[in-house]
């Protein structure tokens, strides 16, 4: 096996990216990921890649749709004011059924917002992506090595769909270091797809790529085609990770950085005596609405653990469908939870599962 | 075994490169470790704050309510953060900036004049290798060897000189733990 590099998220989604075989980087600075442009403006050279800093975020979503569009594996990567600016590239590369990979290191919002952690992106990466009837496929990492090996298969899982891929991650994620085994940098597919731009100078028909369909019909006909797609992800790959008792009384659902605060608040709560179970969505579009569905009908209630005051909470409550109670506790504008407030909230005085979970969102931030 | 190490005090003390050596000390032992920094932007005056867990076996939670150890570079680090240590936990305290009364007596507090042992160190830009040493001797999870070598891969090479310091500065700092034993 290879050695352990103790390197910050960022480092391990830019090197994720160049050793899964990107060779194509288009950004503009905002913090907390200015250090994944530094490290690609520093490497993608080494391998004969291309590092533009473009002069907005619009301009770098539309450099990455270039890119795209001839077959390049290519990737922005923003911070949450930034990746607002994207959305009507990315709706545009929906449309027109192509692939890249989008990187969001979230941070306190709304507006300019700080530059805390938060996870308050949820339904912009999941929901949004812009108009129109399409979405991104849709995966949050909750650690420095999940980090760099999920960038590196979202290159995979955006051709394969052909669709824009997010890694949802936050600013935790992105400055903390953790050990990272890095694997050999292997180069992209030679060749193009047989979509990509070209003509018969190629030796193949003409492609012309855009997202513009006068014709309804053939719209609707693209926008089926894309769905199908959706569908064939949602049975090949749904992501989730579960964790603590196989009898639980109550189930956490939490994502991303909320998920590793969790797993502590989990060992705490069975000290103190209440079984809880965790289970940790990898892919959020598509969602593991089945697991958490048969959990729904074996719990007391779930409480949705979120860096949000309710966005995640909604996909676990079309999956749970009111089999039991859902509750939220979230804090927001860049503040975290720590785990024994979790843990404070699940358990009561006596070493019994509280009766209420959810006090409030008033008292969401009593914590500091 | 898990283990949460909380340091902080002003930008510019070397919060963050004294508790990344720790981490990546604790690495090279074997262990699992999270090294999560929070700090204000200032690059000097401001604050700066790092949590280490060190487990063997998964960390979990990044993000520590109540931790077992802290390093307190000043008075304002003590103010902030001493009430929230665990009880029964460890702290290692700069006197030189942050006196010697503290109002908890329920944890193990070292307190050590260390920016006056940086200086006679030689530097008092050490400040921060001089506590680190005082808490590698107080608690058992590296040695100050396995620091040493972290040292050396965690500082960039073109400031390799610098490093026979540093290497006194902790040393002095360990020593100062076993002498008031």
């Amino acid at each position: 096996m290879s050695e352990r590099k103790l390197i910050n998220g960022n480092e391990a989604t830019a090197e994720g990216a160049i050793a899964a075989g990107c060779r194509y980087f288009f950004g503009y600075p905002i913090t907390p990921q200015n250090k994944i442009p530094e490290y690609m403006s520093e490497h993608l050279p080494d391998v004969g890649g291309v590092y533009v800093q473009a002069e907005s975020e619009v301009a770098a979503i539309n450099m990455v749709y270039g890119a795209a569009s001839t077959g390049a594996w290519a990737m922005t990567t923003s911070s949450s004011p930034g990746i607002s600016l994207m959305q009507e590239g990315l709706s545009y590369m929906i449309g027109s059924e192509l692939p890249c990979v989008v990187v969001n290191m979230v941070r306190g919002g709304p507006g300019l917002g700080n530059i805390g952690p938060a996870q308050s992106d949820y339904w912009l990466a999941t929901r949004g992506a812009g108009h129109g009837d399409g979405r991104c496929l849709t995966f949050a990492p909750f650690s420095v090595q999940e980090l760099y090996d999920l960038v590196g298969e979202a290159f995979t899982i955006a051709q394969r769909y052909r669709n824009p891929v997010m890694i949802l991650a936050d600013a935790i994620l992105a400055s903390m270091r953790e050990p990272c085994r890095l694997h050999e940098r292997r180069d992209p597919p030679p060749g193009q797809p047989e979509w990509a731009v070209g003509g018969p100078r190629d030796g193949r028909p003409r492609n012309i790529i855009n997202s513009l369909y006068v014709d309804l019909a053939e719209e609707e006909q693209v926008n089926l085609r894309i769905a199908r797609r959706y569908e064939e992800a949602a049975q090949q790959e749904i992501r989730f990770v579960e964790y603590g008792a196989d009898e639980p009384q109550i189930l956490i659902c939490a994502y991303g950085i909320a998920s590793r605060i969790c797993q502590t608040a989990v060992q705490q709560a069975m000290q103190a005596g209440v079984s809880v179970r965790l289970i940790r969505p990898i892919s959020l579009f598509p969602f593991p609405e089945e697991a958490i569905r048969q959990w729904a009908e074996r719990v007391e209630k779930i409480l949705v653990v979120e860096l949000s005051l309710g966005q995640f909470i909604e996909d676990v409550r079309l999956a749970v469908e009111g089999r039991c109670p859902v509750e939220l506790m979230g804090r927001t504008g860049g503040m975290v939870m720590t785990p024994e407030e979790v843990t404070d909230r699940i358990v009561d005085g006596r070493g019994r599962l509280n009766e209420c979970l959810t006090p409030g969102p008033s008292a969401a931030g009593r914590g500091e | 075994m898990r283990e949460e190490v909380y340091m902080a005090g002003m930008g510019g003390q070397g919060v963050l490169l004294a508790s990344q050596i720790l981490a990546q000390a604790a690495m090279s032992a074997g262990l699992e470790v999270s090294w999560f920094p929070l700090y204000s932007p200032e690059v000097r005056g401001g604050w700066a704050t790092c949590t280490v867990v060190v487990a063997d076996g998964e960390v979990g939670s990044p993000v520590v309510g109540h931790p077992a150890a802290m390093i307190l570079m000043d008075k304002i680090a003590v103010e902030n953060h001493l009430g929230k240590i665990r009880p029964e936990g460890l702290a290692i305290v700069n006197s030189s900036l942050a006196g010697e009364e503290f109002d908890r007596d329920d944890v193990r507090i070292i307190a050590i004049p260390a920016n006056d042992v940086a200086t006679e160190v030689g530097s008092e830009r050490t400040v921060n290798m001089v506590l680190l040493g005082a808490y590698v001797a107080s608690a058992e999870l590296v040695t100050l060897a396995d620091i040493e070598q972290a040292l050396r891969e965690v500082i960039p090479e073109r400031h390799h000189s610098f490093i026979p310091i540093n290497v006194a500065a902790l040393q002095r700092g360990a020593q100062y733990v076993t002498n008031h034993r």
